[in-house]
């Protein structure tokens, strides 16, 4: 495919995952008014329907299994004893993720209290321009069965700079907006930008090690 | 508008946050660079593969803490 046509394919497209922040059960708000009122069915509900997604965050945050799991168990016990003070204009499973994830940041900076920033980044413009870039050739979609895809990115995510790995997962993975992901993180907009800017060229980068590395099928 | 800029913007532009003028600026210099072109490209792709092959399973025996966890709570909403 020509690479002006590969670009407006890849710029015309939509994302194809999944939506969580945007995908809303009708009944929500249902189960959300019913658990405020007392109902522990209803809250048990909320917590069948999002565990897996907030497991996801917290793991994707902290990369530990143990700070993973506190991290979720405590963000849904807060949730709960918090119930009466969330606010239904917004969504239940966005304020959820502002308290999960603010759960894993507290743990992850208390296991690497040196490796995790509070303060807007100090980062160079350097090693940010690829020095040299190759065509992919077949997407590696294509190339790539999907677990071993999945153990591809995984493995990138794992070595990714804890700050840049915490604004990757929240604006990309959990799709919340800049300002949510600023707000949680504590650093400015102009900071969660730079970040997210630097993961995606940093697993670009590891990326394109595995398409080069490896030939096609 | 250079490779360093363009470089500065690809998030901002594969996201659709960059206004009009800077985005007519990238495109035409994408109209004239394969290397910009292809980081472009790349990184909108990275960002697809990455999100979607971020599936983490949550165990059972994790699932049952939690709720063992939670019905404890509920019981005891003081604690």
């Amino acid at each position: 495919m020509a690479l002006g046509a590969s670009l407006n394919t890849a710029l015309s497209t939509s994302r194809p995952h999944r939506l969580p922040s945007t995908v809303v059960r009708e009944d929500e708000p249902v189960l959300v008014a019913a658990a405020k009122a007392g109902d522990a069915a209803a809250f048990e509900e909320l917590v069948n329907r999002y565990e897996r997604k907030i497991f996801r965050l917290t793991m994707n945050i902290t990369r530990n299994h143990e700070d993973a799991e506190d991290a979720m168990q405590d963000a849904f016990m807060k949730a709960y004893s918090h119930l009466s003070g969330f606010q239904e204009d917004s969504r239940f499973y966005t304020w959820l993720v502002r308290i999960a994830a603010n759960e894993a940041l507290m743990r992850l900076r208390k296991r690497r209290p040196n490796q995790v920033s509070l303060d807007e980044p100090v980062e160079g413009e350097d090693d940010l321009m690829p020095r040299e870039i190759k065509d992919w050739g077949p997407s590696p979609e294509q190339r790539y069965a999907q677990s071993e895809l999945h153990g591809i990115s995984d493995h990138a995510i794992d070595q990714l700079d804890p700050d840049f790995r915490t604004v990757f997962v929240l604006r990309d993975i959990e799709e919340l907006s800049t300002e949510e992901t600023a707000a949680i993180v504590g650093i400015s907009v102009p900071a969660v930008k730079s970040r997210l800017l630097r993961a995606r060229l940093k697993l670009r980068q590891k990326l394109d090690r595995y398409m080069r590395d490896r030939k096609p099928n | 508008m250079n490779c360093d800029r363009v470089l500065l913007e690809v998030s901002n532009y594969i996201d659709g946050d960059v206004d009009v003028a800077m985005k007519r600026e990238i495109e035409l210099h994408l109209l004239e660079c394969q290397h910009c072109t292809m980081i472009v490209v790349q990184t909108k792709l990275t960002v697809e593969i990455f999100c979607d092959s971020q599936a983490v399973e949550l165990p059972q025996e994790v699932r049952s803490r939690l709720h063992e966890a939670l019905r404890r709570k509920i019981g005891n909403p003081g604690t």
